[in-house]
């Protein structure tokens, strides 16, 4: 290569530079009716279908279309931290109130009454807290207190930063409860002995199905209803077998509008549109196909309903007075769960 | 250094013993310990190295050729694609700008706190990625330092390609700089001097003597730097906000399909990236190949 092509070819690879740093730029600011919605982790194929649906209801019926809604999956806990630390969501559809109320207790960016403007605690589905075994149940497990046996192997994520996980401990926080008669040292115990039957804590569900299902650690993968049945559809009915415990606490995902990025995007109607479609009977029969518990059981396909077992259902709010309560007791730092986890060396 | 090879308890053997083996030329060891080395080194290298390689493309194809187009033409994919390509489009020539900058002035010149500077070019290999994500946060973040200014001004960087391109710029900066320093010092600064003397201005002296000089450990630099700013996953995680289509790169793109559970188009997105690293080893090789000569005499200039 002579010299001067040589000089050339920096000169134009500097030019091609600029140029790029340009349009990105460009590209960055480019604007358009795109909502964003920040989910939790096994949301991820029930809001695919509800937001084709959305799409398709809301261009029909209005002049100011909507081009894509963006989503973003995580742990519910560390997307709400993202939100907190200036992610743009138009909506956040998250695993627990207590990450919500993070959200609006640290950034402002909604009111700290946001859970009462939507029915039925902004929660237009629910779920529980199920066991998914291998097939055939090799261990035995039939109730939370099949759980603490000397080598059973539990797969659940991490609550700090999960709120599958959160629900998943406080289920069985609540069996112990009513198991021991409310006997605080009996029921820490138990707590203690089932973490210490955790070999691995991941961050959000997603993670923690994986390891149980891809990478066939454990014998037990403590996990949401919805995110039991999805594993079973995807990999085979052959492999896991559901075990329904004989108390479990019903889990409410609530959905909330973050105003003041809506009001800075302009994207206010959309987005209070978009929450509210939740709850109509197109939605409800979406949600019941991808196993989560709709509030309107009528609007959906009865055999999707027929999946759902009976199971005795405490509340966050009858057993543990709400989450602006647990958080603190059992999740903050040095709470329960800080006190009872020993991570195995 | 052959007296240092030697088994310990030679030592105790009498000088007279000694003397024909200090004589053995290099390379006689017994044929026993060349096959075991070479295994050794071979079975490493396979195992490690290249098996799980060519298990990623195994898997890739495990489902078919039409399944493998469907994975990275789909829209998410080639958003990610084309956001990779941008990031390593905008980051790589800045630092190949200011690494050429930075190993000019540490090479060519004495300054005070030069070693400072040295140091401080090495500190992105020392630091943890996910660090290097979460400084930008600290600083830009709603919660950080600029965070309300840039509120108040409407500029997104975290969560935008912003912040994308300012983490890989960090991860990737030693890259270019590293290859450079040595290769200028040695060069030392006679040819600039001369060509300076025969009343060449600066820039011609930069394109013509200095530039040409070193070009080669330059196109390894950027080879480098590119190769790791299109697989950076740690600092661009913590930046990205995971937005679909939007922020998404390629190497959190692969992380995303594998937990949505379609391992296939998961490994399929992975060979790309593998590809690239292919390319880039074949391209260094094509290098030394090729123009061996010219980068054994410019090092030994």
């Amino acid at each position: 290569m002579s010299r001067p092509s040589f000089r050339r070819l920096v000169q134009s690879g500097l030019v091609l530079g600029a140029f790029s740093l340009c349009f990105g730029i460009v590209a960055g600011a480019r604007a358009q009716t795109e909502l964003l919605n920040v989910s939790y982790d096994p949301t991820r194929e029930l809001y695919r279908e509800i937001n084709a649906a959305f799409i398709a209801d809301w261009n029909a019926r209005n002049a100011k279309k909507i081009t894509t809604i963006r989503q973003s999956h995580g742990g519910s806990g560390a997307q709400a931290r993202t939100v907190i630390d200036g992610l743009n969501a138009d909506v956040v559809t998250l695993a627990l109130a207590g990450d919500i109320d993070a959200i609006a207790q640290r950034s402002r960016k909604l009111p700290l009454d946001w859970q009462k403007r939507l029915p039925d605690n902004a929660s237009p589905y629910t779920s529980t807290i199920v066991f998914l075994v291998r097939k055939g149940n090799p261990k035995a497990i039939k109730d939370w207190g099949d759980l603490v046996k000397p080598g059973v192997q539990i797969i659940t994520p991490n609550p700090k930063t999960s709120g599958g996980a959160r629900w998943n401990y406080l289920a069985a926080w609540a069996y112990a409860e009513k198991a021991f008669d409310k006997d605080d040292a009996k029921v820490r115990d138990y707590i203690g002995k089932l973490l210490a039957n955790v070999p691995v804590l991941d961050t959000g569900a997603r993670g923690a199905t994986t390891t149980f299902t891809q990478r066939g650690t454990g014998d037990l993968l403590l996990a949401w209803e919805n995110e039991a049945f999805l594993a079973k559809k995807e990999f085979g009915q052959d492999k896991f077998d559901i075990v329904v415990p004989s108390l479990s606490i019903l889990a409410e995902p609530p959905v909330a509008l973050v105003d003041a990025n809506v009001d800075a995007k302009g994207t206010r109607a959309e987005a209070q549109a978009y929450l509210e479609f939740l709850y109509t009977p197109k939605a409800q029969a979406i949600i019941a196909r991808n196993f989560y518990r709709p509030r309107n059981p009528e609007a959906a396909d009865p055999k999707d309903i027929a999946n759902f077992p009976k199971v005795d259902l405490v509340t966050i709010d009858g057993a543990f007075g709400g989450w602006a309560k647990a958080q603190p007791t059992h999740f903050g730092d040095g709470g329960t769960f800080d006190q009872l986890y020993k991570p195995a060396r | 250094m052959s007296e240092a090879a030697l088994p310990r308890r030679d030592a105790t053997v009498p000088a007279k013993a000694a003397k024909p083996r200090r004589a053995r030329p290099i390379g006689s060891e017994s044929r026993l310990v060349q096959i075991l080395l070479i295994a050794v080194s071979l079975g490493f290298l396979l195992l490690f190295l290249l098996l799980p390689l060519i298990s990623v493309f195994v898997e890739a194809g495990a489902r078919g050729w039409s399944a493998y187009r469907a994975a990275i033409t789909e829209p998410d994919a080639v958003a990610a694609i084309r956001l990779t390509l941008l990031v390593a489009s905008i980051a790589v020539p800045f630092n190949v700008v200011v690494g050429v900058a930075a190993a000019w002035a540490i090479a060519k010149f004495e300054f005070r706190g030069k070693n400072l500077l040295i140091s401080l070019i090495d500190l992105p290999f020392s630091v943890s990625p996910v660090i290097s994500g979460l400084v930008y946060v600290l600083l830009f973040g709603a919660q950080g330092y600029l965070g309300p200014f840039l509120k108040a001004n409407g500029i997104e960087i975290i969560f935008a390609l912003p912040g994308l391109v300012l983490a890989t710029v960090f991860v990737t900066f030693p890259f270019v700089a590293r290859e450079l320093i040595p290769h200028m010092q040695s060069l030392g600064s006679t040819d600039e001097e001369a060509a300076l003397t025969l009343g060449a201005s600066p820039w011609r002296v930069f394109f013509s003597i200095t530039l040409p000089n070193v070009k080669w450990s330059l196109f390894y630099g950027v080879l480098l730097c590119n190769a790791r700013a299109m697989g950076e996953f740690g600092a661009v995680a913590v930046v990205s906000g995971r937005i679909r289509g939007l922020t998404n790169t390629m190497p959190l793109h692969v992380e995303i399909l594998y937990n949505e559970y379609m391992s296939a188009a998961a490994f399929a997105v992975a060979s790309l990236l593998a590809g690239l690293t292919l390319v880039t080893l074949a391209l260094k090789s094509l290098l030394e190949w090729r123009y061996g000569d010219a980068i054994a005499a410019a090092r030994h200039h």
